[in-house]
């Protein structure tokens, strides 16, 4: 079968941007169309992933508005919402539509405007994704991470300094990636000193709000190899939901969508999580990339902490997570998230990293949704 | 017998009970009955207090994930806790009714799509 390959990919200044969600898309996706050296008119499938324009700003219709201003018509066009993770489910159908043989070039282009929205209007705006009975109770998703992480430091005995340790090393990460919010590394105990949020959590244990744009192109690999000898391929993707009211979990330490995503992702590329190099997790609170790493299968339930606090997962680590600085350093606009997630591994696959770059031949992104209510993993190789 | 409404949760036929409820339960079959969970106390499993509230919500804004012992079946529930007391993982707690829990109106959910009053944990 004709591997998906990814043959070009853009982001942008991720951060407090003046442009709008129309300018913001248009940006990245121009600047994809270049680096992969296609036109305009060779795209056939053209998708955004984008949790919320309506909310934030008013803007609808988003993927006609990005295929006019590209030129890109008559391209067929979607937008891909899936809160959090409409990055990653982007990605996902961009797989398919390639992978189906429905499109021989397609291109995704995930964006968010966030930041001329209050930190509470903007917190409200993703807390809609939750149920009425938490709402109601003002619950938020920082809400959802104070509970989560108190739970996780009592169950597995873990200092909270472990947490703070995961926002120093992405933030360390986040001063080599010119496109990051924050290039600007914090010490522990600037983290542990920063202001409650959600107590046990303090402010440096969240990502920032973000305006911001990510863009890849897809095509398979057959044609791939008409355009460039660097590419990456998609070698497994899987996608899956967990429960929309998050107490009704049975552990609330461990993300079923990111457990039952990751096993149909492993499958599909033949893959143990040993073989994973090179790792981008969505650490919108500190507390997810211990989740996550434990729930990809990299670490046993409950270590997940001990690998950062040994500097397992550091840039010159056994397993380096979040090179690009991740969520937290690199900046979180909603829908762009796992499509810049996908654009980090991609850049480490084939070579072009900069300052980042680390050895590696397997990559995975994994992109989640609410507080793991839905969550894309997808693996990447080189060529 | 209390004039409050109840705090509803449904029972499925495999014995397990969720709140809220849903249409279909765990085991894909639709729920057989309910269970008013105000007239049990809970213990608390995990909780946190909130600094950062949305729109219409009180400053700041203690939360907890609570579990109910339902004649040997366990449901959890999240909600406020009164007052300013913090509270503990493992304290017992009982649902305290409240008519409006948060203002309705003031953040992006239409208000008529939902209820807004409901029970907040009370320490024991």
């Amino acid at each position: 079968m004709d591997r998906v390959a990814i043959i070009g990919a853009s982001m942008t200044q991720f951060g407090q941007r003046d442009a709008w969600i129309r300018e913001l898309l248009a940006e990245a996706g121009q600047a994809a169309l270049a680096d992969a050296d296609v036109s305009p008119d060779e795209i056939e499938h053209l998708y955004v992933s984008n949790m919320a324009s309506g909310e934030f700003e008013g803007q609808t219709g988003v993927p006609n508005a990005l295929a006019h201003d590209l030129a890109a018509m008559p391209a067929y066009t979607a937008r891909i919402d899936q809160t959090s993770s409409s990055g990653g489910a982007g990605v996902y159908a961009a797989w398919q539509s390639v992978a189906s043989g429905a499109s021989d070039m397609t291109m995704l282009v995930g964006g968010e405007k966030m930041t001329h929205r209050s930190t509470a209007e903007s917190t409200d705006v993703i807390a809609s994704l939750t149920h009425p009975v938490e709402y109601k109770h003002g619950v938020t998703l920082p809400s959802f991470a104070g509970l989560t992480a108190r739970l996780y430091l009592d169950t597995y005995d873990a200092p909270r300094e472990s947490l703070g340790k995961v926002a120093v090393k992405n933030h360390k990460n986040g001063v080599d990636n010119p496109h990051a919010q924050f290039r600007k590394e914090v010490d522990l105990d600037t983290v542990l000193d920063s202001p409650v949020v959600a107590d046990p959590l303090r402010l440096y244990d969240f990502c920032p709000i973000t305006d911001g744009s990510a863009a890849l192109v897809f095509c398979p690999e057959s044609v791939a190899r008409e355009y460039t000898d660097d590419y990456a391929v998609i070698s497994g993707i899987g996608g899956a939901t967990d429960t929309h009211v998050v107490h009704e979990r049975a552990d609330p330490t461990t993300m079923g969508g990111v457990v039952n995503s990751s096993e149909i992702a492993y499958e599909m590329a033949d893959l143990e999580p040993d073989d994973i190099e090179v790792a981008e997790l969505h650490d919108m609170f500190t507390i997810l990339e211990f989740l996550q790493s434990e729930d990809l299968g990299f670490f046993e339930k409950g270590e997940g902490w001990k690998a950062v606090d040994e500097g397992v997962t550091d840039r010159d680590g056994d397993l380096p997570i979040n090179t690009s600085g991740g969520l937290k350093s690199k900046g979180h606009p909603l829908g762009a998230s796992g499509v810049a997630q996908v654009y980090e591994i991609y850049k480490q696959l084939i070579g072009d990293a900069g300052k980042r770059q680390v050895d590696a031949d397997v990559g995975l992104a994994c992109n989640v949704g609410g507080f793991g209510n839905c969550v894309t993993t997808t693996i990447m190789e080189s060529r | 017998m209390s004039d409050n409404p109840p705090m509803e949760a449904y029972r499925y036929p495999d014995g397990s009970i969720t709140y809220p409820g849903h249409p279909v339960g765990p085991g894909g079959e639709e729920p057989v009955g309910t269970v008013d969970l105000s007239d049990y106390t809970a213990t608390v499993l995990t909780w946190t207090t909130s600094t950062a509230t949305p729109p219409g919500v009180r400053q700041p804004n203690t939360l907890a994930i609570v579990e109910f012992d339902v004649d040997g079946e366990p449901v959890r529930a999240i909600g406020q806790v009164t007052g300013e007391d913090e509270v503990d993982i493992g304290d017992e707690v009982e649902p305290v009714y409240c008519e409006e829990l948060r203002e309705p109106g003031a953040g992006i959910r239409e208000p008529a799509s939902q209820e807004w009053d409901g029970y907040r944990f009370e320490p024991l």
